[in-house]
C-alpha cells in the first residue's frame, strides 16, 4: 500500500463525486456517481477488503444505479436541468468538511500505520456470517424482504 | 511513504461533505437520493479504514459492518425511489420545494 | 505474480511441456526483466496476460462471426459467406474494413458523452469478465479470491451501459430497446446467479481455480466428476445456459435487438466502428458466459476420459467452449423469437423456483452422502418441484390444428 496509489484513486473519486453532486443533467450525474463508487471500491481493494469492494460494485452499480435510471425514466416531465448548488448548501458542506478534518488532524491516536493482517478471504467472511453474525444476517434478510415488498406496494397502480 | 489512517479519514470526510452538498442544494428528489448514497459509501469507507488500521484487525468486524451497511443502503434506495415515483404520480413533480403540503 | 497451481494434479500421461507451454513462454519473457524492481515485474506480467487474452479472444471473435454465418447458412440450406478467402474464412477482414471506413454518424440532438461512452463501457465490461476464467492448468489470467463475484459484478455494469446507449441516442426506438434489454437482463440475472450457488456451496470457494480442481478425478474409473453429471448440476447447467442466452441477448431472446420490430434497439443510432464494438462486446460476453459455464459445470480444462489426458488442458477448454458456442448458434438458427411477456413469465415463474430447487437439491445431495443415495434423493427433489411447477403453470391451451376464421 503506498500513498501514491491512495492519491491517484482519490483524484479519480473525489472529482467524480463532485460532478455527481453538481452536474445539471441527471443522467450525467448518475454516471459520475457510478464512477465515484468504482473509486470507493478501489479504496476497499487497497485496504484489503476485496469482498466488500466487489459487493459495493455489484449492489451500487448493478442495482442502485439501475433503479435510479429507471426512476429517471418514469418521472420524466421536468428531467434534464436542475440548479447546481446554492450558497447555503455549499457553505454548510465546507464547514462540515473543515470541522471533520480539524478533528481528524488534531487527534494523535489516528496517526498510525497499517499493521500486517491475514487476507480476509471469503471463507472467513462466510464463517463469521454463519457463527457470530447469524442473527444480523437473518434480520437483514427480513429487512430486505420487507423493504422490497413495501417498495412494490408503493409503486403498484391503484385498482380503480 | 506509507499512508496513515488520517489520509483515509480525510478522504472519507471529503466524500461525506460532497454528499451533504448534494443533499442540501439540490431540488430534484433523485439527486438527493444520490447524495444520501454517497454519504453511506463514505461512512463505509470510514469503517473499513478504522478496521484496517486497528490493532485487532484479525477479526473481520469492519468488513461485516460494511457488508450489512451496503445491504441496508440498497433497501433504502429501493424504498426511496419507490417513494419518488409514488409522489410523482400524485403531484406530477419531483421538485422537493413543491412538496410542502401535508394534505394531498 | 505467477499463478501458483492450486490443482497440482498432473496425470503421469500428461506431457508437461506441451500443456504448460504458454506458462513457460511467459516465464521466459519475464526473465528479460529480472533486474527490474518488483512492481515492474508485476505490471509486465499483468500486461503479458492481458495481451495474450486480447489476442486469443479477438481472433476467436473474428472466427466466430464468420463461422456463425456459415453454420446458420447450412441450417437454412444455403452456403454462408464463401467468397473471401478459402471457404469464406477471411470474411472478418472484409467486415472489419467495411466497418472501419463507414462514416460515424451521431444524431444531432444525441447526448454526445453518453453516446460515445456506451459502446466502450460494454466492451470493457465484457473483456474484464474474461479475466478470471481458468483457461488451462495454471493459466488463469487474474486470480482473485472472489472470482465468481467479480465476474457477476462486472457483468452487472453492462445493464447501465445498455441504458446509456438507449438514452444517449435520443430516439424512441432506442429507448424502447434499452428498456426491454434491461428488463430482460435484470430478470435473468437472478437465475444466473442462484444457479451458481449450488456449485459454490459444494466446492466451498468462490475461486474458479478451486472449482475446477474440485471436479478432478473419476468415479467408477470412467465417469468424470464434473458437476453436470449430478442431478442438481445438470439442472443448474441448463438453467445457467438459458440465462446466459438471455444475458447475451441472443435469439430466441433477442427482443432488444428485434430486427423486425424496433430496428436495432439500443444500437439503432450507432454506425461503423461503434456498431462493431457493440457486436464485439456481445460476442465476447458470450465467450465469457460459456467459459464460465464450462468452468463451473463441465470441469473446466479437465478431460472427460482418462486415456485422453495427454491432450493439453487448454485444448480441452476451448473444445468445450466451441461445443457450447455451437449450441448457441444452433439455437439461433432453429428457434423463433419469444415475446417479451413470455420471457418475463418464464424467468419469474419457472426459472427462479427451479434455481432455488437446485440449491436445495445440492444440499440434499451433500447430506445424503455424495454417492448413489445422494444422487437419487436430489433427483427426487428436482422431479417433484418440476412436476408441481408444470402442473401449476399450465396455461390450459390445447395444441390443435389452427382454425382460420377469414382466410380460406
Amino acid at each position: 500500500m503506498s500513498s501514491a496509489a491512495v492519491v491517484i484513486i482519490a483524484i479519480l473519486t473525489l472529482p467524480a463525486a463532485l460532478a455527481a453532486a453538481t452536474l445539471q443533467k441527471l443522467m450525467h450525474a448518475t454516471l459520475s456517481f457510478a464512477v465515484a463508487v468504482v473509486g470507493v471500491a478501489a479504496f476497499f481493494f487497497l485496504l484489503g477488503a476485496e469482498f466488500v469492494g466487489l459487493v459495493l460494485v455489484f449492489v451500487y452499480i448493478g442495482a442502485v444505479a439501475v433503479l435510479i435510471v429507471f426512476t429517471i425514466l418514469l418521472t420524466r416531465r421536468d428531467v434534464g436541468k436542475d440548479r447546481a448548488a446554492n450558497w447555503g448548501g455549499a457553505f454548510l458542506a465546507v464547514a462540515v468538511f473543515g470541522g471533520l478534518t480539524w478533528a481528524i488532524l488534531k487527534t494523535q491516536s489516528v496517526a498510525v500505520v497499517a499493521p500486517h493482517i491475514r487476507a480476509v478471504t471469503v471463507k472467513r467472511i462466510g464463517e463469521a456470517l454463519m457463527t457470530n453474525y447469524v442473527w444480523p444476517l437473518q434480520c437483514v434478510g427480513l429487512l430486505l424482504t420487507a423493504a422490497l415488498i413495501g417498495a412494490l406496494v408503493l409503486v403498484m397502480e391503484e385498482k380503480r | 511513504m506509507t499512508p496513515t489512517l488520517q489520509l483515509f479519514l480525510v478522504i472519507s470526510a471529503a466524500l461525506f461533505s460532497i454528499g451533504l452538498l448534494a443533499v442540501l442544494s439540490r431540488r430534484h428528489a433523485i439527486f438527493i437520493l444520490i447524495g444520501i448514497e454517497m454519504m453511506l459509501a463514505a461512512a463505509n469507507l470510514n469503517f473499513i479504514a478504522f478496521w484496517r488500521f486497528s490493532p485487532q484487525s484479525q477479526t473481520p468486524t469492519g468488513v461485516m459492518i460494511a457488508i450489512f451497511s451496503i445491504a441496508i443502503a440498497a433497501a433504502e434506495a429501493a424504498v426511496g425511489l419507490a417513494l419518488v415515483i409514488a409522489v410523482y404520480r400524485h403531484y406530477r413533480t419531483t421538485n422537493v420545494d413543491h412538496l410542502n403540503q401535508l394534505k394531498g | 505474480m505467477i499463478n501458483q497451481s492450486i490443482d497440482g494434479f498432473l496425470h503421469p500421461n500428461v506431457s508437461k511441456s506441451v500443456d504448460q507451454i504458454f506458462v513457460y513462454a511467459k516465464l521466459w519473457l519475464l526473465t528479460w526483466l529480472t533486474a527490474a524492481p518488483g512492481w515492474v515485474i508485476q505490471i509486465a506480467s499483468s500486461l503479458i496476460n492481458i495481451f495474450a487474452l486480447l489476442g486469443v479472444f479477438l481472433t476467436l471473435f473474428a472466427l466466430m462471426s464468420v463461422l456463425e454465418r456459415k453454420i446458420l447458412g447450412r441450417i437454412q440450406n444455403r452456403y454462408g459467406p464463401n467468397r473471401v478467402g478459402p471457404f469464406g474464412l477471411l470474411q472478418p477482414v472484409a467486415d472489419g474494413i467495411k466497418m472501419l471506413i463507414k462514416e460515424d454518424i451521431v444524431p444531432a440532438r444525441a447526448d454526445k458523452l453518453l453516446h460515445f461512452l456506451a459502446p466502450i463501457l460494454i466492451a470493457a465490461a465484457a473483456i474484464l469478465a474474461l479475466g478470471v476464467i481458468p483457461y488451462g492448468r495454471n493459466m488463469t489470467p487474474f486470480t482473485i479470491d472472489g472470482g465468481i463475484l467479480f465476474f457477476f459484478a462486472v457483468g452487472s455494469t453492462t445493464e447501465l451501459a445498455v441504458f446509456m446507449a438507449g438514452w444517449g441516442s435520443n430516439n424512441k426506438f432506442s429507448m424502447l430497446g434499452a428498456m426491454r434489454a434491461i428488463a430482460q437482463m435484470i430478470s435473468y440475472e437472478l437465475p444466473l446467479i442462484i444457479t451458481v450457488l449450488p456449485v459454490v456451496m459444494v466446492v466451498g470457494s468462490l475461486t474458479p481455480d478451486r472449482i475446477v480442481a474440485a471436479q478432478a478425478g473419476y468415479t467408477f474409473g470412467f465417469v468424470p466428476r464434473w458437476f453436470v453429471f449430478t442431478p442438481w448440476g445438470a439442472t443448474a447447467f441448463i438453467l445457467f445456459f438459458v440465462s446466459g442466452l438471455v444475458e447475451s441477448n441472443r435469439t430466441p431472446f433477442d427482443v432488444p435487438e428485434g430486427e423486425s420490430e424496433i430496428v436495432a434497439g439500443h444500437m439503432t443510432e450507432y454506425s461503423g466502428f461503434k456498431y462493431a464494438t457493440f457486436f464485439m462486446a456481445e460476442y465476447i460476453g458470450m465467450f465469457a458466459i460459456t467459459g464460465l459455464a464450462a468452468t463451473l459445470f463441465l470441469g473446466g480444462w479437465h478431460s472427460p476420459v482418462s486415456v485422453l489426458e495427454f491432450i493439453p488442458s487448454y485444448i480441452w477448454f476451448f473444445a468445450k467452449l466451441s461445443a457450447l458456442l455451437f449450441v448457441y448458434i444452433w439455437l439461433r438458427g432453429t428457434l423463433p423469437r419469444t415475446r417479451v411477456d413470455q420471457i418475463m413469465n418464464f424467468a419469474w415463474k419457472f426459472m427462479l423456483p427451479m434455481s432455488f430447487t437446485c440449491v436445495i437439491a445440492a444440499a440434499v445431495w451433500h447430506y445424503a452422502g455424495r454417492g448413489l443415495r445422494g444422487w437419487l434423493w436430489s433427483l427426487l427433489v428436482i422431479a417433484i418441484v418440476y412436476t408441481a411447477l408444470s402442473m401449476l403453470l399450465d396455461t390450459q391451451r390445447k395444441f390443435a390444428p389452427r382454425v382460420y376464421r377469414f382466410a380460406e
